[in-house]
């Protein structure tokens, strides 16, 4: 029995967490002893034989009126099909938005045992075993499954990838749906030019310490700068200094990147728990006895509004 | 219009974790307990629902005794009665499963479920129940709009929104932006004491099977000290994080 693995594209293009996920396959089905076969839905702008540097050397694109809108049911259904046809008793999801509303629709429908919220590759495969995160990040757990049919969700940037060599072949398919209920997609409203946090392998995070959403600008250019996305904390998104979509924290967007910077925030219980599987963290507060400096890796005591330019001066110098 | 709100029963956002001293189970000793906060944004929303549109909201929850003050909080917010299926929620397909038997009987226009909760962070029930109901679902959903049969919904992507539409009924994974953390309502002496003589009825678990098995669980490892830099010494930090983080 071979891997499947979901491979998900935003217009035709894949991004890291497409490859991340081929990757966790590939590694996955090595352990196994078998093969991987990744399945991908709509029209491909990008390079399909890129995959193969991630192990995924056969890719299966699904394509026509059913997958040119995101439907968690119909991606659901195909990847089942594309299961029982290939012979995949195990499918591998990065827990993007998208995959997290398809993982659990497929798990009823293939019977799977499910586990989510993934932070490392299995540490055994006989039984199918997984350490996963719970409580906000403050604990781990190895789940194990023996059901037949399993799915994997692993958290975006939790195991990496590293590119190899090797290429990947996509070849055209087909499956029947049959009926599935509906939702309808009538408008898709992308940020352009910003890097989506979960995805993110450098974030510049605000608090309330910055005063006002019009002390943006050099969180932003910090950001640009690094290549980062920005994010903030609980109390600025519920102000309304910026969108919801950017609050990391308990009960917002946990993320794991390489590089988490807190400007102004002291690091309260619920924002540690969405953040603290940051590998590196940098807390930049006015207050020496802010809870985050604990947390941290590099503290900076000092005014945000001091600290931040020369840290961005810094930076250029750096890059120039 | 009949709304089902899922309430998960978890620990205060602000509760220290930590496990028993086999590290088989979570240590509820001195913990406080409260409504999982992504269903609370969805109690809020299916209680306007019933507020303007005239709905009628029951609160469901897979649970022991010890979880009926959580489903009274939710009568108090102003939910009309609640269900409490009396077994333990061992994992996100049996909790799913017990949810749909009571569904099955009721036919709900709309179930209301947290698109995960903040104790095991698994997202699968809201998804499990709709597959097992064969309804729409809509994850992540910040949104929603019912007129008649039809609803409009607002879901969360990477990066942005994305708008839908889909017919009720259906099942939806919310989380905040189905209402603002400003609408969410502390029950009133009102709301709590007519919580107590709202019906709360509480049903014996069907038949339904765990596919998952749980082993030990363990604390992150504890972090190192934290290194102090001067605040006008950037170019030390840029340094650090260039040689010794080797994150830039």
């Amino acid at each position: 029995m071979s891997v499947l693995v979901y491979l998900e594209n935003w217009e035709g293009k894949f991004k890291k967490n497409t490859f991340e996920a081929a990757q966790y396959a590939a590694k996955t089905a090595e352990m196994m002893g078998t093969s991987v076969i990744g399945v991908t839905f709509g029209t491909i702008s990008d390079d399909a034989a890129e995959l193969g540097k991630y192990g995924v050397s056969k890719v299966l694109n699904l394509s026509g009126d059913d997958y040119n809108s995101f439907d968690n049911y119909k991606i659901a259904a195909a990847l089942k099909e594309v299961a029982a046809a290939q012979n995949c008793d195990t499918l591998i999801v990065s827990g993007t938005f998208n995959g997290k509303a398809v993982a659990p629709l497929y798990s009823v429908m293939a019977e799977a045992g499910m586990i989510t919220n993934v932070t490392e590759l299995p540490s055994s495969v006989a039984p199918l075993t997984v350490k996963r995160s719970v409580f906000s990040s403050k604990g781990f757990v190895n789940y194990s499954t023996e059901a037949s049919s399993k799915v994997i969700v692993f958290i975006p940037n939790a195991v990496g990838v590293v590119a190899g060599s090797g290429s990947a072949e996509m070849t055209e398919s087909n499956v029947s749906l049959g009926d599935l209920p509906q939702t309808n997609v009538t408008n898709v409203d992308r940020v352009q030019g910003k890097i989506p946090l979960p995805e993110a392998e450098r974030v510049i995070s605000g608090g309330r310490g910055l005063k006002g959403p019009e002390n943006w600008s050099m969180v932003e250019e910090l950001a640009e700068l690094m290549n980062a996305g920005t994010a903030c904390s609980k109390p600025v998104a519920d102000m309304g200094w910026r969108p919801h979509n950017e609050h990391v924290g308990q009960t917002g967007i946990a993320i794991n990147p390489e590089l988490y910077v807190a400007i102004g925030i002291s690091g309260a219980i619920q924002h540690l728990a969405g953040v603290s599987n940051s590998k590196t963290i940098v807390v930049i507060n006015s207050d020496a006895e802010a809870p985050f400096f604990k947390a941290a890796d590099y503290g900076i005591v000092g005014d945000a509004f001091e600290v931040v330019p020369k840290f961005i001066e810094a930076l250029k110098k750096f890059k120039a | 219009m009949k709304v089902l709100v899922c309430i998960s029963h978890v620990p205060d956002t602000t509760s220290k974790i930590n496990f028993t001293s086999d590290n088989k189970e979570f240590d509820k000793n001195g913990v406080q307990f409260v409504i999982n906060p992504y269903d609370e944004f969805g109690l809020t929303r299916a209680i306007w629902l019933k507020e303007k549109q005239g709905a009628t909201v029951t609160a469901i929850n897979v649970g022991k005794a010890e979880t009926e003050p959580t489903l009274r909080k939710a009568l108090a917010i102003g939910a009309d009665d609640a269900i409490r299926i009396d077994a333990d929620a061992t994992d996100g397909f049996y909790v799913a499963q017990q949810i749909a038997a009571v569904a099955k009987e009721n036919n709900y226009d709309l179930i209301i479920a947290g698109r995960e909760s903040i104790d095991y962070n698994g997202g699968q029930v809201a998804g499990m129940l709709a597959a097992l109901l064969n309804q729409p679902f809509v994850n992540a959903c910040v949104g929603l709009e019912v007129e008649g049969s039809n609803a409009t919904l607002m879901r969360e992507i990477d990066g942005g929104k994305e708008t839908l539409t889909a017919s009720l009924p259906l099942v939806i994974g919310g989380q905040k932006g189905l209402v603002e953390e400003k609408d969410l309502r502390i029950p009133n002496m009102r709301g709590i004491m007519s919580a107590r003589t709202k019906p709360l009825a509480v049903k014996p678990a069907t038949d339904g099977a765990s596919r998952v098995q749980v082993g030990s669980f363990e604390k992150p490892a504890p972090k190192s000290a934290v290194t102090m830099v001067e605040a006008d010494n950037m170019d030390e930090l840029v340094k650090l994080l260039h040689e010794e983080a080797k994150v830039i």
